[in-house]
């Protein structure tokens, strides 16, 4: 008994300990107080230097959490119990998240920078006058295949990754809008398709394209496409100049069927603490400098024109990232489904994930 | 002491009422509404009437089966031999370790000795059988979820089998049962405690790997556990996904059920 009480005082001090311990270093980190700013971003989706560079300008600290889905960022938010003072969502989801008022309306008074970005980016469908997002990176969905193991043969299309040659080969990218997205506009029809055929028809035509599904991961494909674990991936633009620069035998192309066009915008959601930070931040990364950097470090493309001027010429003439007018005609933009398309769609890429 | 007794119960009434009976209660609820917040039942006949969630839960079902079936097999003779050995101790820690590992350590682990240049297709090649897909296949989602299994397995039933009074054996022995016979007719049926826990504690989280079905078989395996964070997270049908939670804990049930510990007493011929 002695010895029970013994152990049960042990664990007791050494739980207190612990969490003196950890209170100690939130405030020696400065991760509590009124002079910190929670960003709430994708994983590895802003240059940490540039972190670093804002702390010091503005005497913020930034704590950085992250991801992985704009859903998950979603309900998130919306569940509330979080702090976050800015998160950075693509445009079909700002669109949802202004519609239920889980954004704050900006004060274009206090940012400063906006004409910098290209006119092209403002003012878009999902955020008519930019009242709630600023434009933060922008992309394209795209096969990134490996020359030397796809030997002579080069993809050009969605068609094209069909072929039985490629049996076991493609990592795709694990989201339902991109995947029957890909079978949708195989067969011509729009990416925000809302009519059942057509999106029973695009599961069907996508089943001539599972055996050639080696997996259906996130992430990960950059990893494997690096080490030639696969020779083809359906992956965002980001991730595919990630990918180049790391091997230098990979190529990034938009399919001609056309593809998924999206924008991610920096927006204040509901839960702000800090406003003040929130758009001393927005105002640091409207900067070209800064802009010029992030994206040279990301890879993504970035909506800020005159950042251009800090790019190497090679990263802005690339017509893979920086589509020219033509190519850009041919992109779609998602917009928000709403509850039931939304679950019709994962649905049917569930369906897609047990052919085989 | 009765009263100070039933004081002293009252922090695990309410432990009980706050984390086991409101969760359920809570799930059961959800899985009666409907994307618009009301009451409704077609969240179940959705279920019942899906061909996706039915062959889901039945490749759900066959794979924690799969999974169970080859955890035992490989766990039972480790354990009935680990009983027999002198540092029986220290073996079973040996073999018990790998759990103080995180899992997704481990899972990380094996992508890199699955890969397509990793250790085990360096092996095949040195073998002279040349590297294999060997990522992302049925087979190594089994591997990898029996090798993350087993210590589970082998716990209970080494317990079980550890616990059989020599004296039992030495009995058998005495009235002429050999070795095989022994274990079949005093062993095996004395150590079935441990094979039962060993079961539920291997099948039911089987049935939900969805971290494995994705890191390991790239999302070509999908397990209930899949459909269920993607309702939750991603079509924020949190109704649908909670009918599926149900019907996991439905299954577990049954398997609680079928493994049960029937009344002891040998029937006398």
């Amino acid at each position: 008994m002695k010895k029970l009480t013994t152990l049960a005082l042990l664990i007791l001090a050494l739980t207190v300990a612990a969490l003196a311990g950890s209170r100690y270093i939130e405030r020696a980190q400065g991760t509590s107080g009124s002079d910190v700013f929670h960003l709430y971003n994708w994983g590895d989706y802003i240059d940490s230097d540039l972190i670093e560079q804002f702390e010091e300008e503005t005497g913020y600290r930034v704590v950085y959490e992250t991801f992985d889905s704009n859903e998950a960022m979603y309900t998130k938010i919306q569940q509330g119990g979080t702090g976050y003072d800015m998160a950075i969502p693509s445009e079909y989801m700002i669109e949802r998240m202004i519609e239920e008022d889980l954004v704050v309306e900006l004060d274009h008074s206090r940012i400063e920078g906006l004409e910098n970005i290209d006119p092209d980016f403002l003012d878009l469908n999902f955020d008519p006058l930019n009242r709630y997002s600023i434009p933060y990176f922008w992309g394209t969905l795209g096969i990134a295949y490996n020359e030397d193991m796809l030997e002579g043969f080069e993809p050009e299309s969605w068609e094209d990754l069909y072929r039985p040659e490629l049996e076991n080969s493609i990592l795709m990218i694990d989201g339902a809008r991109e995947v029957i997205g890909i079978g949708l506009q195989t067969l011509g029809y729009s990416l925000n398709s809302r009519n059942e055929a057509e999106l029973q028809e695009a599961t069907e035509q996508l089943r001539g394209l599972s055996p050639n599904i080696k997996a259906l991961v996130a992430d990960e494909i950059k990893m494997y496409m690096i080490q030639e674990e696969a020779s083809i991936a359906v992956t965002y633009s980001g991730e595919a100049a990630d990918m180049m620069w790391e091997n230098e035998s990979i190529v990034y192309i938009l399919p001609e069927e056309g593809s998924n066009l999206w924008f991610d915008n920096m927006v204040i959601p509901h839960t702000v603490q800090n406003e003040e930070a929130a758009y001393a931040f927005v105002n640091f990364m409207l900067d070209p400098e800064v802009a010029a950097q992030n994206a040279d470090y990301i890879g993504y493309s970035t909506p800020n024109e005159k950042a251009m001027a800090f790019l190497p010429e090679e990263t802005i003439e690339d017509e893979q990232f920086y589509p020219s007018e033509e190519m850009m005609d041919n992109l779609e933009v998602y917009e928000d489904l709403g509850l039931e398309y939304t679950g019709i769609y994962n649905d049917l890429f569930l369906e897609f994930k047990m052919m085989k | 002491m009765v009263k100070q007794r039933k004081l002293l119960s009252i922090p695990y009434y309410l432990w009980i009422l706050l984390f086991v009976v409101f969760p359920v209660l809570l799930l059961l609820f959800q899985s009666f509404r409907g994307l618009d917040g009301g009451f409704t039942l077609t969240n179940i006949q959705t279920y019942f009437t899906s061909r996706v969630y039915l062959t889901m839960t039945m490749q759900s079902f066959l794979y924690a089966f799969l999974i169970t079936v080859l955890t035992l097999a490989i766990s039972y003779p480790a354990a009935y031999f680990l009983t027999r050995t002198d540092n029986k101790q220290l073996w079973l820690l040996v073999l018990i370790m790998p759990t103080w590992m995180n899992i997704l350590l481990k899972t990380y682990a094996f992508i890199g000795i699955l890969s397509q240049t990793g250790v085990a297709n360096q092996m095949l090649e040195f073998m002279g059988i040349g590297a294999q897909p060997l990522l992302f296949t049925r087979i190594s989602f089994l591997i990898v979820a029996t090798y993350i299994e087993i210590p589970f397995m082998l716990l209970p039933v080494f317990n079980a089998i550890d616990e059989i009074d020599d004296s039992m054996v030495y009995a058998s022995r005495d009235l002429g049962a050999n070795e095989w016979k022994t274990f079949l007719t005093v062993i095996f049926p004395m150590s079935l405690s441990g094979v039962r826990s060993g079961i539920q504690a291997v099948f039911i989280p089987s049935l939900s790997l969805f971290m494995l079905t994705r890191l390991i078989a790239g999302n070509r395996v999908i397990t209930l556990g899949t459909a269920i964070e993607q309702h939750f997270l991603v079509t924020q049908n949190w109704g649908m996904g909670s009918t599926m939670g149900i019907v996991l804990i439905i299954i577990m049930f049954g398997v609680m059920f079928l493994t049960r510990k029937r009344k002891k007493g040998v029937p006398v011929k």
